[in-house]
């Protein structure tokens, strides 16, 4: 295969990784601070259409992201209310809130379905992206790319050095201490949701801005629910979200180059590919854990302080 | 006579109908340790979140050096000088031990100097700690000490101990009491909140008694004795658990031959060869700190966890390999030490949660049809036999407080006559009068002929009713030796792994 093939391959599975990555380092930062939220992909789904509609009026990509971020944020904090305000059940909130953002994503873009505009302008890094072999391939991106890795480095520094992060990390693992020392708990699982439903929003407005770039009802496409396997893919390292989601864009653009290349295996087995390496690594990575689990402890747990 | 360093003054705090503290006032000198004593539910729990800001009191006040003061929050609290050590334990098991000390630290505080300050402390006081280290890796004495540490590191004047040596070992505590001491000496103020009343008469200069959330007496607890301290705590006379009563002793039976487990996950014990004997009449307790392999080996003996078939016999029939149908069949009955949850199903009545335990044994079911009226019958039973407070056999377990549910589900399992009792923890967080019935029902249990194995953490209980006492520490049991033949600190040795220390020394000499 020649080098220009390979490159844009690579440059392809770099594209579809970048969602996932956005999607699940907001993921990782709520389940730090112990709330599993499994309405990504209503919250994708919600941003992708905001994104869409925002950019559409106002021209601007960025103006569309800023839309799509807001509109994650609104959904996330609908959530928060309903787990941290009434600790009504994770599970249960997580799912009602992929389910309405499904419903309400659908009706907010009726009038928008088929509608183009121009996907976000790819960046010209000057030198880096004029590097012979890899320039095209590494710093070609749209500036989501850019954001996407920022995000994984800042979200990496702030788990491991703030103060911030710290206490996060504690109210994940032990909620009732945490109250008992006198921290916030609920203020900082909020904060910690509100950024997961941002990033998730992110993800989606990407889609509709500089991946497909066009609104259609449910283009997210279980993406939101890679994200959520990815991060325990991930063992909660933001760095290997990356690695994750690398490999399950590879996966998905495997699969469609398998499928233009005329390998002849039915189409619909080769579409589930992704999932299936989804679930593999989920057996896998639950088969080591009995040597030490990196699941913040609290990680689903509501809590309600007794006074 | 300088003001108290800290005193509080009529402090009440209501729940709903429930008044938790009455008027309760409360000084502390310098350089004094003051004990605060009480039956669960006195009110000791709450007075102490008021001192340290996680409730407000609806009257009353708090006052440093004689200026009263609002605490508002812990962070108001520790910023006023006063620390607390919580009684289980409020660390972060995932977090190392300066993460979890950087987190009472003003967020201006940076983790780079820490471990500096960390070494400082522990030097002085003689605790030491790694700071590095994960609290999940820790022993139940080491948590304490980062409680502790992390209590220190913020200079308080007041430092308040909740309950601070129930699961030290003997030696731990006496470590602890030097520890503070040199906090006495320094001038600090301390309130001590403790169930063991020999070691507050040791300790402690003065003492306030909580009744019911009200105080009824304030005075120097080595001017009265244990059992005076006591029937003050609890208005009335406890009485003494009888002892046991030496009865012949009958054939074995139970017989744990070399039974090894290897450890279910990764915060687990493993057990190595652990043979022991249980015979007719006689009850052996099994002394050791949380963790050491209590849960595990309870959960081999009641088939929970199966292991090789020759390793547990009842009654001479293997059944290590066998379920807890099985091994109930051949009249063993199991009270585990999680009330809630393990034992009982919070959300299911008192009667349902008896056919639990029977479903497998004849007398409840008619062709497959539970018999409602039996259960119904022999659950009133239980409830009149062990004196539980509570609605009826309808009521809902999670209704009834910790005493009453422990006594029902012990009561549960002793009103089958069993030949053969194991039981966790009997009297975890019970108050002392459902406690010493609970004792005096093993006692009376093994006196009519039945053998019983008692895994407990306070040995105090252990004393009370075992025959013979051995200890688990890390997952090896040493041999039982009579009760009465082994003193506090040797068995404390024991509960430390010093037996294990010396079988690895003699090996290796």
């Amino acid at each position: 295969m020649s080098s220009v093939f390979f490159q844009a391959v690579a440059a392809t599975i770099i594209a579809s990784s970048i969602p996932l990555i956005l999607a699940a380092i907001g993921e990782l930062v709520a389940e730090r601070s112990g709330m599993l939220n499994l309405g990504v992909e209503g919250m994708m789904l919600m941003g992708a259409v905001c994104g869409f509609i925002g950019a559409y009026f106002s021209g601007s990509t960025l103006i569309g992201a800023l839309c799509g971020v807001a509109a994650g944020m609104a959904m996330a904090a609908l959530y928060g209310l309903l787990t941290i305000g009434f600790a009504v059940n994770q599970v249960a909130a997580g799912l009602a809130l992929t389910i309405f953002g499904q419903g309400l994503s659908g009706l907010v873009g009726a009038h928008f379905v088929g509608l183009k505009r121009d996907g976000a302008p790819h960046l010209h890094l000057p030198w880096l992206s004029d590097l012979p072999y890899i320039g095209h391939m590494l710093f070609g991106e749209d500036g989501f790319a850019y954001v996407a890795v920022g995000l994984v480095a800042g979200v990496a520094w702030f788990l491991r050095y703030s103060r911030a992060g710290l206490d996060l990390r504690a109210v994940g693992d032990n909620p009732a201490s945490a109250h008992a020392l006198g921290m916030p708990v609920g203020g900082i699982r909020l904060k910690a949701v509100l950024f997961g439903g941002a990033c998730a929003g992110l993800s989606g407005a990407y889609l509709t801005l500089a991946y497909t770039p066009f609104w259609s009802p449910g283009l997210s496409a279980g993406r939101g629910w890679i994200a959520l396997a990815l991060v325990v893919f991930a063992s909660w390292k933001p760095w290997r979200v990356v690695l994750g989601a690398l490999l399950f864009g590879g996966a998905t653009i495997l699969q469609l180059q398998a499928q233009a290349l005329g390998i002849r295996l039915p189409s619909q087995m080769l579409s589930a590919l992704p999932y299936v390496v989804t679930i593999l690594a989920l057996i896998l990575l639950n088969l080591r854990r009995n040597r030490g689990s990196l699941t913040p402890a609290a990680l689903g747990l509501p809590f309600v302080a007794d006074t | 006579m300088p003001p108290p360093l800290v005193s509080l003054d009529h402090i009440t705090r209501r729940f709903g109908t429930l008044v938790a503290n009455d008027d309760v006032s409360l000084a502390v000198q310098r350089g004094e340790i003051h004990a605060l004593l009480g039956e669960n539910g006195a009110g000791k729990s709450t007075l102490v979140k008021i001192l340290y800001g996680l409730i407000q009191p609806d009257n009353g006040t708090i006052s440093l050096d004689g200026t009263a003061l609002r605490v508002g929050s812990p962070q108001q609290a520790r910023a006023a000088g006063i620390g607390m050590v919580f009684q289980h334990f409020s660390l972060f098991d995932n977090l190392t031990v300066a993460e979890n000390i950087a987190l009472v630290l003003p967020a201006t505080a940076g983790l780079k100097r820490l471990d500096q300050r960390i070494s400082a402390i522990a030097t002085r006081y003689g605790l030491p700690l790694d700071p590095q280290r994960p609290i999940w890796s820790l022993s139940a004495g080491e948590r304490q000490r980062v409680e502790i540490v992390r209590a220190l590191i913020q200079e308080p004047r007041v430092l308040v101990l909740d309950e601070p040596t129930s699961v030290l070992t003997p030696q731990e505590a006496t470590t602890l009491f030097a520890t503070l001491n040199r906090l006495k000496a320094e001038g600090k103020a301390l309130i001590y909140i403790s169930h063991k009343l020999e070691e507050v008469r040791g300790l402690c200069d003065r003492a306030t008694i909580l009744r019911a959330g009200r105080v009824v007496a304030t005075c120097d607890p080595k001017a009265y004795s244990a059992h005076a301290l006591g029937e003050l705590m609890m208005g009335r006379d406890i009485g003494a658990v009888r002892p046991p009563s030496g009865a012949a002793v009958g054939a074995v039976r139970l017989r744990l031959n070399q039974l090894s487990l290897a450890a279910p996950d990764l915060h687990g014990v493993s057990l190595h060869d652990i043979t022991l004997e249980v015979r007719d009449g006689e009850v052996l307790g099994v002394a050791g700190i949380a963790g050491n392999g209590q849960s595990e080996l309870f959960a081999a003996l009641s088939g929970e966890s199966r292991t090789l078939a020759d390793a547990i016999v009842i009654d001479g029939h293997a059944v290590g390999d066998q379920g807890i149908n099985r091994r109930r069949a051949l009249d063993a009955a199991f009270v585990p030490e999680e009330r809630n949850g393990h034992a009982a199903v919070g959300a299911m009545s008192l009667a349902d949660n008896l056919f639990l335990s029977r479903h497998a044994l004849p007398g409840l079911l008619q062709h497959g049809v539970i018999d409602n009226n039996a259960l119904r019958a022999r659950t009133v039973e239980v409830i009149a036999g062990f004196d539980v407070r509570t609605t009826g056999p309808e009521a809902a377990a999670r209704t009834l407080s910790g005493g009453n549910l422990q006594k029902f589900v012990v009561g549960r399992e002793l009103a089958r006559q069993p030949r053969l009792l194991i039981i966790n923890q009997p009297t975890w967080g019970v108050d002392a009068l459902a406690a010493a019935a609970i004792r005096q029902a093993i006692v009376e249990l093994a006196t009519r002929g039945a053998a019983v194995l008692v895994i407990s953490q306070d040995l105090d209980e252990l004393y009370e009713v075992s025959d013979h006492l051995c200890a688990l520490a890390h997952g090896h049991l040493s041999a039982p030796r009579p009760a009465a033949e082994l003193d506090r600190s040797a068995i404390g040795l024991l509960m430390g792994g010093a037996n294990q220390f010396a079988a690895e020394a003699a090996h290796v000499g």
